[in-house]
């Protein structure tokens, strides 16, 4: 009974940890810019993809996963230039236009690139999964939830501690101040593009031995992040993460209780939910600031 | 001559905002531009830091023609503005917003400014680690005008330091504004209180609908019927 509990909380924090990078992704760029980069699942999966193909070809998986990481954050560099940055001065709506239509060619350059098929990668340290009050724990999971931890660690750090980073907070709040203090405000939007990217490769690397990947991988995963972002209020840092780890769980216990065929569609459920009953989500701002 | 602006013009769309302004500052020198409310003198801070495009004209700054120049360009070579409405970071703490204002210098000179900030505006050191959002309106104008100063700035930009606050802090951000003067900070001063703004200024500029329409002494402008009809109240 609390066996089969913990079973699906361990299996729910997973996937919750990768949206909550996922939803991090979502935040960091709305903050920039208060766009929503639809986008963001392909992230995921191009980190997924590009990992499995040089672990194919032979490459060490340490080696594989960093180069991964650098060419998915140069995909995210090269939709701000190319895609984000030419539509500047157009309305919010038609840029986020514009990153679903960028979500919808990185799905067909992937295809054309890779396949349609399912690539996997081993999993990190082995497949001997770890018992605890009579549920089993892949260690693959606690790679996923460190993973995860770190790059959240790193991502406060980054910041609240070094001053292109409160530059970056700083033009997010106020960017007529930012670019008075001499605050590079285009470059604010890149690097939120990048770290978004790094983001999500993070998770998609880490998650590919579990769920595979695919070309159209990212659908759902950006789907899932951009729930846990709505549910704990856009642009909430705090709000992405427990957001993520809230959808996860909430999905796991539906799949597991209810049916299999509910998990997809819980987020769904939250993201309904909170746009109609609560649409500055746990974390939003509620007032505005103090003039 | 540190600034020279000359037949300046900038539109919003296609509103005509300036039209052929032609303007001054010497090095040292306390300038104040007076002016009601919608005539245009927050567009014209805008153009000089960079964040609003002319439409003609040029901007000089130490000789050096700034007309294209980047907003990060501008704030590098020396000029910084404190924007109307203060426009603190206000999630970010006191000191944080300190250091942004120092965001373009590089080297030791920021932490011994940063210690002459608080010097200059105790309340800002008890206050440092709060949120900026948290200070009162008079605190923010300290921390807006610190931040600007923390860029060690050739030339002051004020959109309106004394809106919004109550007539006991309206006169100490003016004592401020001179003392600024008086350390050798050059200061062009942007006002609608034009008597408090008038007479602490060495010269002043009136803007009506975006056209420069007198300029003199600030005691000549203090005394001119014109000006104290339309401006002063009297
Ligand atoms: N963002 C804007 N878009 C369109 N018109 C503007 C904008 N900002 C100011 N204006 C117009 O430009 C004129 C000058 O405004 P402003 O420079 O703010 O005046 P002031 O600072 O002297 O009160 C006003 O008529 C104002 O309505
Ligand atoms: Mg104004």
């Amino acid at each position: 009974m609390f066996a089969e509990f913990l079973q699906y909380l361990f299996s729910g924090l997973t996937s919750g940890a990768i949206y909550a990078l996922a939803g991090l992704g979502f935040a960091i760029i709305y903050n920039s810019s208060h766009v929503i980069n639809f986008a963001q699942g392909e992230f995921i999966m191009i980190g997924g993809m590009a990992t499995a193909t040089m672990v194919a070809a032979g490459l060490p998986l340490p080696l594989a996963a960093v180069l991964a990481v650098v060419a998915t954050m140069a995909v995210g560099v090269a939709l701000e230039k190319f895609a984000v940055e030419p539509a500047r001065g157009a309305d919010v709506t038609a840029i986020v236009i514009i990153t679903i239509g960028a979500s919808i060619f990185l799905r067909g350059a992937a295809q054309v690139l890779w396949d349609k098929e399912f690539h996997a990668l081993p999993a990190f340290s082995g497949d001997t999964p770890l018992r605890l009050a009579g549920a089993t724990l892949m260690p693959q999971s606690l790679w996923v939830v460190g993973a995860a931890v770190v790059v959240i660690a790193l991502l406060w750090w980054f910041f609240n501690r070094t001053l292109f980073g409160k530059a970056m907070l700083a033009t997010s709040h106020n960017r007529l101040a930012a670019q008075l203090m001499g605050i590079p405000v285009r470059s604010v939007l890149v690097v939120a593009f990048a770290l978004s990217a790094m983001l999500g490769a993070v998770g998609g690397i880490v998650v590919t031995p579990i769920t595979f990947t695919n070309y159209e991988a990212g659908i759902m995963l950006g789907l899932k992040g951009f729930s846990a972002a709505v549910l704990g209020g856009l642009g909430s840092g705090a709000g992405a993460i427990v957001g993520g780890l809230l959808v996860g769980v909430a999905e796991a216990l539906a799949s597991g209780y209810l049916s299999s065929a509910y998990k997809d569609a819980i987020a769904f459920v939250i993201i309904l939910f909170v746009l109609f009953f609560m649409p500055s989500g746990l974390f939003g701002k509620k007032g505005t600031d103090r003039v | 001559m540190l600034l020279e602006i000359s037949d300046l013009s900038s539109h919003y769309g296609r509103i005509l905002a300036l039209k052929g302004i032609d303007l001054r500052i010497e090095q040292g020198e306390l300038v104040a531009l007076v002016g009601a409310n919608g005539a245009g003198k927050t567009t014209l801070l805008r153009c000089l830091s960079g964040v609003q495009p002319l439409s003609g004209g040029a901007i000089r700054f130490d000789g050096a023609d700034i007309s294209r120049m980047s907003a990060e360009g501008r704030v590098a070579a020396g000029i910084a503005q404190v924007p109307e409405g203060r426009q603190v970071f206000g999630p970010l703490s006191v000191e944080d917003n300190l250091r942004l204002g120092a965001y373009r210098r590089r080297g030791k000179g920021v932490a011994a400014d940063m210690e002459r900030m608080y010097a200059l505006f105790p309340i800002l050191r008890d206050k440092r680690h709060l949120p900026a959002g948290t200070l009162s309106g008079g605190q923010q104008q300290m921390l807006a005008i610190a931040r600007a100063l923390m860029g060690a700035p050739r030339l002051l930009l004020l959109d309106e330091p004394s809106m919004g606050l109550a007539p006991l802090l309206v006169a100490e951000i003016f004592q401020t504004v001179q003392d600024l003067k008086r350390q050798g900070t050059t200061i062009f001063l942007v006002e609608q209180n034009a008597t408090a703004a008038l007479a602490i200024a060495d010269r002043g500029y009136v803007l009506e609908t975006g056209a420069v329409v007198m300029e003199g002494t600030g005691a000549e402008l203090l005394a001119d019927d014109k000006v104290q009809a339309a401006y002063l109240g009297l």
